[in-house]
């Protein structure tokens, strides 16, 4: 019999996150009213970030199979194989409102969570990446929250030892309110020593890892789970703290007695700690749980079955480990200064039975926790499709030199160096590439074979287009990863949404999916894993609704590369050749940042992903790099073709005299539209003629753009571009922006 | 050469060090826990490796310093044989006493992680016989806190005894303000102990020893640390 300490009243149940019909379902699951402890448990497990209520339908259309994926969606991270025995484990997950609230803690504890999901698994964290959204340079909080989010995720990163390599940056006012900051993991393990969270066996110890419990993050996961109001800041006490050196401790000593055969079953403490790491590990091995809180090491005292229950501290695991190692386990643990407590035991009986203080404080049915989530097909309005812009009708204000130089130092094309140089990129030894390419490649152990990884995603494609926005993010990442020279496997998806329950947000999701869906149908590219943010949307004083983030699935994309020493870099490598330009350009001005940032106009339909002719473009290019005859590669993408120019310009030094642009495309549009699917890439001048006739056979459209030499980027009728004076454009922004200058 | 590569909880640049060690030595070093009391017999070479030990949650290197391990580490110290701190190494060493002065925040009060330039003062140390005085060398840093500073006597004996062994330079060697990217007093990028054979610095040439990861300039100073302990055999 469960005592209930405190009456269960509408406005408790409200303040739970759950709705009268959410909490009549839960009376008829238990038959009776729940226990305060009951509630809380109820309210972290069926709220939107741990049940995925509002996407779960739409994510089950999902391609999630290849033959090289070991583990898909459902697990702490997704696995796939890259040869020789060893699994890549990776993931990437939001912690964007805690980022808002208290950027520094937001950021640090999203680094510690994600890395926590791999190294659950058994991997040993490789790499991190992160993609963040903030607003527009000119908002007053804007400076502030870059600032403590790059220095969260450096702090923690930094002293945990993974190299963070790479990601993304983007200013919008549509994130004033709400920023966004994903971050991704990727992990190294050998395919037969990957770790799940199923529990097996009657009668298991259940061993808490890790640090002590504090009263901090309680309703995390259920603040992330509502729109803000104006009272955003108030919401401080639920974000966590993070220890990275308690994180460090915490991956060496799991990786210890993993390796010493003692564990059967693992889950990391994360979104509504205790309470959801026990529940996955009893239901998803068909066992009960049953944890008596008097043994979980406290930080605080007197602290609640409710609190404890609910608390977020970080950099804690929960394990069910084999019986005869348990000492072996507990020595390593003790040597590593963490705390080791056996506070629960599997049982047949397929209840969650939690005690405190010699009470029994929770009795519910474990399966239905989880299983019987709601589950919601929510009304949705499919966003109308905008017009599409003819480039003939979009008046080119400026010469394209100037045009050139000015975009080159906007918020979102400039130089994020002032940003990665905080995060230390080169520990571990196997960074092959830096931040700062098309994707960054980390060598696996002594190599040759390497791991190519990007995030990408482009909001304003989405917001104009769904569907599209969804391809072309998965397309992005694709190209990305071929760029330089890796194999494409797997993503993990990253879907950053307003308040689902608003018809047309449900639409801005649904058509995303489906894009995403049909793009890694097409590109053989499964999701393996991903995460889902609902709700970033904040509601100002007097207004009706909340304002809405632009819809931001941030798609993180794995590659592999047989050998690093076979890759490309985006830099023109000397003077004399040719460059190329892959796949068809007809001049696609509509949601451009030409448009947007030259012209002042954020309209018309996003460029169209044709996915045959971007696996066909794509993979050319793959063969020209792996065949050692393609000297330079990068993917032509936000800005355009010059932009893309100026980027292997500007990371050589070495210039291009560049031919006309073809008659029958006004010049602007064709050196920054953003048509789809396009690569630049320089060759010797003898490779030429056989990579014509090559891409002549495979109906692949190849345009001569010019020949690499001298300092600066030449037009015809332009003045000269200095790759020196370019640079100075892209690195300028953002250090002066951020030491206080014009935004 | 008997290399020791020491573990202190928080450290995570153990890693590189060792296989660094490992491809210049030829041979795996030994890698010592904190908890320690004695380095293994016949150690030639003891490494602190870069990292956050403790979190750095108090003045970097401050706990570390007090670690068992460090009074055998003083002691092999004392009988001239070669300690060599890398970044939090560094920190520590400085920390235990064993180097003089301080690292602060980097003056920009930021982490920093990049290729900087370092010039080569002296060739006639184990440390730096793999390289030409005045040579200029790539290597990384990644630190928040590399600011060196001393009283300025400190800073006065340093310089006239010749025990700056790496200055913060240009890539053509020049002492400027603009490559001196963490205002350390200057351009001090690391240090020898009195009796030169205790080598603190912020910079990880264990990061730059292969060409494949974009320069092997860090390599001259594990492989002048190989030879001169072959020659001293």
């Amino acid at each position: 019999m469960i005592l209930n300490e405190l009456a269960i009243t509408p406005e408790l149940v409200a303040q739970h996150g759950l709705t009268p019909e959410e909490y009549r379902r839960i009376l008829d699951l238990i038959g009776r009213e729940p226990s305060i402890t009951e509630l809380g448990i109820f309210s972290a497990m069926w709220n939107e970030h741990c049940s995925y209520k509002s996407s779960r339908v739409h994510l089950r259309t999902l391609p999630t199979k290849a033959p090289w994926v070991i583990q898909g969606p459902g697990e702490n991270a997704g696995v796939i194989d890259i040869g020789d025995g060893l699994a890549c484990v990776f993931k990437m997950e939001s912690h964007n409102h805690p980022s808002y609230i208290e950027p520094y803690q937001g950021a640090a504890t999203g680094v510690g969570g994600i890395l926590r999901d791999v190294f659950t698994m058994g991997a040993r964290p490789i790499a991190c990446l992160n993609a963040l959204s903030f607003g527009d340079p000119k908002h007053p909080k804007t400076r502030h929250l870059v600032a403590g989010v790059v220095a969260g995720i450096g702090g923690y990163g930094n002293s945990f030892g993974v190299p963070t390599v790479g990601g993304q940056v983007r200013f919008h006012t549509r994130y004033d309110g709400n920023n966004l900051v994903n971050a991704m993991a990727v992990g190294l393990a050998e395919t037969d020593k990957i770790f799940y969270a199923a529990a097996s066996g009657v009668g298991m110890p259940i061993v808490y890892l890790g640090s002590k419990t504090g009263r901090d993050g309680i309703h995390g996961a259920s603040m992330a789970s509502a729109e803000f109001g104006a009272d955003a800041e108030e919401k401080r006490p639920t974000v966590q703290v993070g220890d990275p050196f308690s994180e460090k401790l915490l991956l060496e000593a799991c990786l210890e007695i993993m390796a010493k055969g003692c564990v059967i079953a693992i889950q990391d403490m994360g979104a509504a700690g205790l309470t959801c790491s026990a529940v996955e590990m009893g239901a998803k091995g068909g066992l009960g749980v049953t944890l008596d809180l008097d043994k979980v090491p406290c930080r605080e005292t007197a602290m609640t079955a409710y609190e404890m229950m609910l608390s977020e501290s970080q950099e804690r695991m929960l394990m069910v480990l084999k019986p005869e190692k348990e000492q072996e386990a507990e020595a390593i643990f003790r040597k590593w200064g963490l705390d080791f407590a056996v506070v629960g035991e599997t049982t047949p009986s397929m209840r969650f039975i939690v005690c405190h203080q010699g009470v029994q404080v929770v009795d519910l049915p474990i399966k239905e926790l989880g299983d019987e989530a709601p589950v919601y097909h929510r009304p949705f309005v499919e966003t109308p499709k905008p017009p599409v812009i003819r480039a003939e009708d979009v008046y080119a204000p400026v010469p394209l030199a100037e045009t050139l130089e000015t975009l080159l130092a906007t918020p979102d094309l400039c130089s994020r160096r002032w940003v990665w140089e905080q995060y230390d990129h080169v520990i571990g030894g196997n960074t092959v590439q830096r931040p700062g390419g098309d994707a960054a490649v980390v060598r696996v152990d002594e190599g040759p074979k390497a791991l190519a990884m990007t995030a990408d995603v482009t909001p304003r494609y989405c917001e104009a287009d769904p569907f599209e926005g969804g391809k072309q993010a998965v397309a992005e990442a694709w190209r990305n990863l071929t760029a330089v020279g890796a194999r494409p496997l797997a993503v993990t998806d990253n879907l950053n949404f307003g308040n689902p329950e608003r018809p047309e947000i449900m639409g801005q999701l649904v058509g995303c999916i489906r894009g995403i869906a049909e793009a890694c149908t097409a590109l053989v590219f499964p999701v393996v894993s991903g995460n889902v943010s609902l709700y970033n949307e904040t509601k100002f004083a007097g207004e009706e609704s909340g304002r809405a983030i632009l819809p931001t699935p941030t798609i993180g994309g794995v590659g592999v590369l047989d050998d690093f020493a076979i890759s490309a870099t985006l830099a023109f490598k000397a003077e004399g050749e040719a460059i190329l330009l892959v796949g068809a350009t007809q001049g696609w001005l509509g949601q451009s940042l030409y448009l947007r940032d030259i012209c002042g106009r954020e309209d018309g339909a996003p460029p169209p992903v044709d996915l045959a002719a971007e696996k066909r473009n794509g993979d050319l290019v793959r063969a020209l790099i792996g065949e050692r005859i393609a000297t330079a590669v990068h993917d032509v993408s936000d800005g355009g073709l010059l932009v893309a120019l100026a980027e292997m310009a500007m990371a050589s030094g070495i210039g291009a005299q560049l031919d006309a642009s073809p008659s029958d495309i006004p010049a602007h549009a064709f050196w920054f539209g953003e048509d789809q699917g396009r690569y630049a890439l320089t060759l010797r001048a003898n490779a030429v003629a056989a990579v014509v006739a090559r891409a002549q056979a495979a109906g692949i459209p190849l345009r001569h753009l010019g020949t690499t030499g001298g300092d600066a980027l030449t037009l015809p009728g332009e003045r000269h571009m200095l790759a020196a004076n370019l640079r100075q454009c892209s690195e300028s922004w953002l250090p002066a922006y951020m030491a206080g200058g014009p935004a | 050469m008997k290399a020791v590569v020491l573990v202190f909880p928080g450290i995570n640049r153990e890693r590189d060090m060792a296989r660094t060690l490992e491809l210049v030595a030829g041979a795996k070093p030994a890698m010592v826990w904190h908890a320690e009391r004695e380095l293994p017999a016949g150690t030639d070479l003891v490494v602190l490796p870069g990292g956050f030990s403790y979190g750095d949650y108090l003045r970097c290197g401050a706990i570390a310093a007090r670690a068992p391990i460090m009074e055998a580490v003083r002691r092999h110290a004392e009988c001239g044989r070669l300690v060599l701190g890398v970044c939090n190494g560094f920190q520590i060493l400085c920390e235990a006493g064993l180097l003089p002065g301080v690292l602060m925040r980097n003056a920009m009060l930021k982490f920093i992680c990049r290729d900087v330039y370092l010039r080569v003062e002296r060739s006639d140390t184990p440390f730096t016989r793999g390289y030409n005085a005045g040579q200029v060398i790539r290597v990384p840093v990644a630190h928040g806190e590399g600011n060196y500073i001393a009283d300025g006597a400190t800073i006065a004996r340093l310089e006239g005894e010749g025990r700056v062994l790496f200055r913060y330079a240009s890539p053509d060697g020049m002492i400027d303000p603009n490559w001196n990217h963490n205002g350390a007093i200057n351009a001090i990028a690391g240090i020898l102990n009195a009796r030169g054979n205790v080598l603190g610095m912020m910079p990880h040439p264990e990061n730059h020893v292969e060409a494949a990861m974009g320069s092997t300039d860090g390599r001259g100073l594990f492989a002048g640390l190989v030879d001169h302990l072959e020659r001293a055999a």
